[in-house]
């Protein structure tokens, strides 16, 4: 068995994969870096599986927290790694936009799902996952909910300010001026797509684009993203795991060519 | 003794130099210059004046992490956090006048060519203004054609006899035109051992470490037109040629894995930390735009020649001559990859970044990442995303080397 490790900001990701390459299973725990989280995820990943930690041949680990678990065989980036997941995922996309708690990332791949250029966002939380937890709390509902919210909204209520900090201010004022929470919820998430889109511009985009990370499932902000970069968005299969689905195939690659 | 020194020694001695000859030509009454760094310092260095370099100045002030009392200083005066913070830094200074770190003269007049960007003009304005003191100023239009026209050439040369002319009136001294000219010859000489020791980053393994060139930088800025400069380099440049006949790379222990080029300004407050890093993975940084930058070469004698070297300055040519010259520098260095310092102070090389790397890649097809930092702004870097990128862009040299060895590439 190879396994993937993906410590996030907010949450941890692992995945197993067999000796022939197909994914034995992946679990995600909603804690990130510096908690229990990935200890978590993999006692119940290990169990589910029914293996024990022995029988791992190769780790890699990747994510923000990735320089602090010691445990792993080797790091790798988590845009090498989601690069390699959504390749093995959905091998006709080019293009993966990943969404997480602390960055931002596009990535383009070639056909083989190599790395041929990436962008992130810059030293902010404008376009992250840390905005829509902000937007979240300011309208009193989980990151869960944000999507049902915008997914009644009949307008979108625009955000302008880029700035976390001055969004979170500019919102309660549209609330308190009367907007309806589903209409701010979509002007959140438009805000995101926004920035999302102009990375999008900076890497170039092609053909259909893939989405991994939680922000995924949140179906509205596919559906705005769409709209703002004028092409079909599709969400990635256990669209959370992705980093850790690359981590795993990168393990096993990486254990054929030491041994 | 002094030959027995090395180029680092050498190096040392001629900064501190630098720094405590002009506090002393102050307490003599001489004249001091605050300059921009890469303007016609000829004039200066003919008619005695003692110059400092405010850009170099406040870069020694970050990489010694004193820069956040002159920022805040600055800012609190009205100076936006978007201003070059070299700008704001300088600006700090002027009204705090002292630092740990390093310490300039205040200046009798003030010596400013905006060949390197527009933030300079109004800077500089505002320190002679706000001064009292005289303001030569080299008024130098951007190139937005591929060549220097002429016309820009034969702007800047009236606008060099025009200072010859304020300068004698400032300092009531007759411009002594056989200095002048064999200024012009050591800063000629000064500028190509530059370019020829930093020519030698092409060498498998290079025996330059870029990030020394960093430092080396300082004299280019700082004391062109002086022969001990020349000399330094002649050093270095000898050193090194020593190197490569050794077959010695850029670090004594530690082997060359990926070349880079490095754009943009040095994080000086996060030197350490941005250099570690990448030779932690074994990546050396082999040249950048600066080799050109201070290849400000022309035939001695030669006003013409030297109003083209200093309007032709790299900043100030256009996006095809820019994207031009670091296609030669990948090709000519044998570059693995890539590094933009997206160097929030700098809108003139950050504004056109992004376009130059989708041109270089689709050029080359060497990989390159960006980061956000900042040449003295301590807050703008995130140490966690450099390290990300800079890892990435591993990943990418990695890869292109395995796929080159298998003759995909």
């Amino acid at each position: 068995m190879y396994l993937g490790i993906d410590i996030g900001s907010s949450s941890s990701k692992a995945a197993l994969l067999n000796e022939e390459g197909t994914i034995a299973g992946t679990q995600v725990v909603n804690l990130g870096t510096g908690t229990q989280g990935i200890q978590t995820a993999l006692d119940e990943l290990y169990e589910r599986a029914g293996i024990s930690p022995g029988q791992v041949l190769y780790t890699v680990v990747t994510g923000y927290g990735r320089l602090l678990y010691t445990e792993a065989d080797k790091q790798i980036t988590e845009i090498t790694c989601h690069a390699k997941g959504i390749h093995y995922l959905m091998p006709d996309v080019r293009t993966v936009v990943d969404i997480g708690g602390q960055d931002s990332k596009v990535i383009r791949m070639d056909s083989g799902g190599t790395v041929q250029n990436f962008v992130m966002n810059e030293k902010c939380a404008a376009g992250t996952g840390r905005f829509l937890e902000v937007m979240a709390r300011v309208l009193g509902c989980s990151i869960g909910d944000l999507s049902c919210l915008a997914a009644q909204a009949t307008q979108d209520v625009a955000i302008s300010s880029v700035c976390t900090v001055f969004a979170e201010s500019e919102v309660i004022s549209q609330l308190s001026q009367g907007q309806h929470p589903n209409d701010v919820a979509r002007g959140a998430l438009r805000a995101v797509a926004k920035r999302v889109a102009g990375l999008c511009g900076r890497v170039g985009v092609e053909d259909s684009v893939a989405m991994s990370g939680g922000v995924a499932l949140n179906q509205t902000m596919v559906e705005v993203l769409s709209q703002e970069l004028g092409r079909p968005v599709v969400p990635a299969p256990d669209s959370q795991a992705v980093g850790a689905i690359g981590a795993a195939l990168l393990a096993r690659e990486q254990y054929r060519k030491t041994r | 003794m002094e030959n027995t020194l090395t180029s680092k020694q050498l190096l040392a001695k001629l900064q501190s130099e630098h720094y405590a000859g002009a506090m002393q030509a102050k307490k003599e009454g001489k004249l001091v210059a605050w300059a921009t760094s890469i303007c016609p310092q000829e004039l200066l260095e003919t008619l005695d004046i003692d110059v400092v370099y405010p850009e170099n100045h406040a870069a020694a002030i970050g990489a010694r992490k004193d820069a956040p009392q002159f920022i805040a200083n600055a800012e609190a005066k009205g100076y936006s956090t978007d201003i070059c913070s070299y700008a704001r830094v300088n600006m700090g200074y002027a009204d705090i006048q002292f630092s740990e770190a390093e310490n300039i003269p205040m200046p009798d007049l003030i010596f400013c060519c905006s060949n390197i960007c527009n933030t300079v003009i109004k800077w500089y304005e505002n320190l002679a203004k706000t001064l009292h003191i005289p303001l030569v100023m080299f008024d130098m239009p951007f190139n937005h054609t591929f060549d220097v026209p002429e016309h820009s050439i034969r702007y800047m040369r009236g606008q060099i006899e025009y200072a010859i002319q304020q300068l004698v009136d400032i300092t009531g001294k007759k411009f002594d035109y056989d200095k002048f000219s064999e200024v012009m010859k050591v800063s000629s000489e000064s500028a190509l051992w530059w370019r020829r020791a930093t020519d030698l980053g092409r060498n498998h393994p290079s025996p330059l470490n870029g990030f020394d060139m960093f430092n080396y930088m300082a004299m280019i800025v700082c004391a062109r037109g002086k022969e001990s400069t020349r000399d330094l380099f002649k050093l270095w440049h000898d050193e090194m040629a020593e190197k490569v006949r050794l077959g010695k790379g850029p670090w004594k222990e530690g082997e060359e894995k990926y070349r880079i080029m490095w754009d943009g300004i040095a994080c000086w407050p996060h030197l350490s930390v941005t250099y570690k890093t990448l030779k932690k993975y074994g990546i050396n940084m082999v040249t950048s735009t600066y080799p050109e930058s201070w290849t400000i070469v022309y035939e001695q004698n030669d006003l013409d020649g030297m109003a083209r070297a200093y309007s032709a300055n790299y900043a100030n040519r256009n996006l095809d001559y820019g994207t031009g010259n670091v296609i030669k520098l990948v090709r000519d260095f044998d570059l693995d990859g890539i590094v933009y310092h997206s160097n929030r102070s700098c809108k003139l090389m950050d504004f056109r970044q992004y376009e130059v790397q989708r041109r270089i890649e689709g050029a080359t097809g060497v990989p390159s990442v960006v980061f956000d930092g900042d040449q003295t702004d301590p807050r703008i870097f995130s140490q966690a995303q450099y390290e990300t990128r800079i890892q990435a862009l591993v990943e990418m040299m990695e890869e292109n080397k395995i796929k080159k060895q298998r003759g995909d590439l």
